[in-house]
């Protein structure tokens, strides 16, 4: 079992106590981040990102930083629920299914339990991930050392096709954004060759679009937009969890051991294919509900329907880093900002991470655990005071969140024009979101974009510009036909329901 | 029409999917002629410059294409409101100072500017009282000078204002 013996190693990586002051640090400010409007785990971990550059620079700091900013993200996961279920806002597009029961168990006056049940779902949900991490990804990186360019575009086409596949968003919207992603990348410098293109000109777009501006403005400033439109009543309930309460509701927890189960799965499975937390959230409510005893009663304010959705979610929040660390390929937006963080501080994701940085891999494995335990005892302690810090009026608390995206943005190249991007981008996010164009194959085009096309153009070089290249051998065809497959999902799923005639 | 004029759509979800497929259509078309001006056939080492981009922008019009046509297909009586008058004004009170701010940043640095935008935001939309709004923004950017300049040690831009007090 060389992976206990590696995540032994971790452990004694992350359990310094440095570490651990940045792992209680990371959740509090992950779960402030999901608990207010505008900041969520993708743009809060992307503003908090510069505060690690100099941390990186000290020996052993990049492990210290990917905890501070994992944690953020672990942070952010817990607290999207807090918002569902006191306020009916969720503070997270992935905890809008926790808002279904989650807020009327508060209004019957069982905040408490729902509070309880979704931290402890959530809990759970993260660790059969990061179980599944820790001996899946030693596999699947060992896998992926032997990888040319071929397999890699193969793996970027899985990953985008996936989106088109699965999402909920009409599949031409999806296309549209994730190509504008592409389009964004490739602006600046060509990185095969080193020439300069799209920049017509101007000195401000030398460096091209960077996607962590992108996603400051549009998760954070277009969601401050939205959030105003929809008025700005937070009137909630009121939540105090004390050890009773918690105790009865672990009582009461086992007997939904069949929905966790079947919305881990959904959760991993959603996290690893780049479906992410939202619709598989969406997914294991909606089967929870088919599958139970009293599914007619969910909605009323059932607790099965606050832990279906809070599992899958954080179970797929977490997956998806398997891809980003053994890959290099994000499986969500934070993924994303992640992996950007690891290549500012001079770490190539991918599998030789795993070779040539086991500490720095197996600790980030290793505080995932300890990093989710520390979550759950900082939720259940410190509801009451998030629940308040959400009281504070949206005038005072929105501008100063406002100009933290702002600084967000500007200190990821201290160029003020990303300031001004930023504010673009916002007006995109909103407009966008209103229309159900989805943001996150944007962003994760955005990230990938220049990879994808070295990789591409590199297969091209390798089959002088044969196509069949992408199907020459077992492993590079079956995922290119996956993808395909994939791609016209929707397509099938549309002609069956045309051939029943319903 | 039993609501006032502030719930009167001040734009339709036609007219907005509409601008924006064709802003995304025009954004393809750009990439689209300026990849053929650099290149996208086979150069002496591979591919050229515009080749990867070619495609993309080609795609990236045809889906708008299809996006638009969809929306000319919108129904009158399903044509519901994108935003309608008050929200828009809303977002707007809010967006036009964010942009001032945004542009301000580049000539009182980054401080300054987050004091006014902060004053304003808590003034003109919350009406707090002026100490309230002069304790909040002046702590604001206090935390943030300290948070980023003392501990992190990241420099953020700064103007005449710094310059004067001996710190920029």
């Amino acid at each position: 079992m060389d992976e206990i013996q590696s995540l032994l190693g971790g452990f004694a990586v992350a359990l310094t106590f440095k570490n651990l002051l940045f792992m209680f640090a990371g959740i509090v400010l992950g779960v402030l981040i999901g608990v207010l409007p505008g900041l969520g785990g993708a743009n809060g971990v992307a503003i908090l990102l510069p505060l690690t550059f100099s941390m990186a620079q000290t020996p052993g700091g990049t492990t210290s930083a990917i905890i501070l900013l994992s944690c953020i993200y672990w942070g952010a996961l817990f607290g999207g629920a807090i918002t569902s279920i006191l306020f009916n806002i969720p503070g997270e597009p992935w905890s809008v299914a926790t808002t279904f029961d989650g807020h009327p168990m508060a209004q019957k006056g069982q905040a408490g339990e729902a509070l309880t049940a979704s931290f402890t779902a959530s809990f759970f949900g993260a660790l059969v991930a990061v179980i599944m991490i820790t001996f899946v990804s030693p596999i699947v990186a060992q896998f992926a050392l032997a990888f040319g360019p071929p397999e890699y575009f193969s793996v970027y086409l899985l990953t985008f096709c996936a989106f088109i596949g699965m999402s909920k968003e009409p599949p031409f919207k999806t296309l549209a954004s994730m190509m504008l992603g592409f389009l964004l990348a490739s602006v600046g410098t060509d990185t095969v060759t080193g020439t300069l293109r799209f920049n017509f000109g101007s000195t401000l777009l030398l460096n091209g679009f960077n996607f962590l501006v992108a996603v400051i403005g549009l998760f954070g400033i277009g969601e401050i937009l939205l959030t105003l439109e929809e008025g700005l009543a937070f009137r909630g309930r009121s939540a105090r969890i004390n050890t009773r309460v918690v105790l009865e509701t672990w009582k009461e927890l086992p007997r939904y051991w069949m929905t966790a189960i079947r919305s881990s799965v959904i959760g991993c499975f959603m996290g690893v294919v780049p479906g992410g937390a939202t619709p598989a959230s969406f997914m294991s409510y909606g089967m929870a509900r088919r599958f139970s005893k009293d599914g007619a009663r969910f909605g009323e304010g059932k607790m099965e329907g606050v832990v279906a959705p809070e599992v899958a979610n954080n179970a797929a929040g977490t997956s998806a880093l398997l891809p980003m660390l053994t890959l290099g390929v994000p499986g969500s937006p934070t993924a994303a900002v992640l992996l950007g963080g690891l290549m500012i501080w001079g770490l190539q994701p991918g599998p030789l991470l795993f070779v040539e940085q086991k500490d720095f891999v197996w600790g980030l494995i290793a505080s995932m655990y300890l990093g989710n335990i520390a979550g759950l005892i900082v939720v259940l302690t410190c509801v009451p005071l998030f629940a308040a810090i959400l009281r504070t009026p949206f005038s005072v608390i929105a501008p100063i969140i406002v100009v933290i995206c702002a600084i967000g943005a500007y200190t990821v190249n201290n160029a003020i024009f990303d300031v001004w991007m930023m504010v673009v981008f916002g007006v995109a996010g909103w407009a966008l979101k209103k229309l159900v164009y989805p943001l996150a194959p944007l962003v994760l085009a955005l990230v990938l974009g220049d990879q994808a096309e070295a990789s591409f153009r590199q297969s091209m070089i390798m089959s002088q510009g044969d196509l069949t290249i992408l199907f020459s051998k077992g492993l590079v065809g079956s995922m290119t036909t996956l993808a395909l497959v994939l791609l016209i999902w929707p397509l099938l799923m549309w002609t069956i329901r045309r051939i029943r005639g319903d | 029409m039993s609501g006032g004029s502030e719930e009167r759509p001040a734009l339709r979800v036609r007219g907005a999917e509409i601008i924006v497929s064709l802003v995304f259509l025009a954004l393809g078309a750009i990439v689209l002629y300026e990849s053929v001006r650099i290149g996208v056939r086979w150069g002496a080492e591979g591919p050229q410059t515009g080749y990867f981009p070619f495609y993309i922008a080609i795609l990236v019009c045809a889906a708008s294409a299809l996006n638009l046509v969809q929306a000319l297909l919108i129904r009158p009586e399903t044509n519901r409101a994108f935003v309608e008058v008050g929200q828009l004004r809303t977002v707007l009170t809010v967006l036009v100072p964010t942009a001032i701010f945004a542009a301000l940043v580049a000539w009182t640095g980054i401080y300054a500017a987050a004091l006014l935008y902060v004053a304003f935001f808590m003034r003109r939309l919350g009406r707090y009282v002026w100490w309230k709004v002069a304790t909040v923004s002046a702590g604001t950017v206090a935390v943030l000078f300290l948070l980023f300049e003392v501990w992190f040690l990241v420099p953020l831009p700064k103007g005449p204002l710094e310059r004067l007090l001996g710190i920029g």
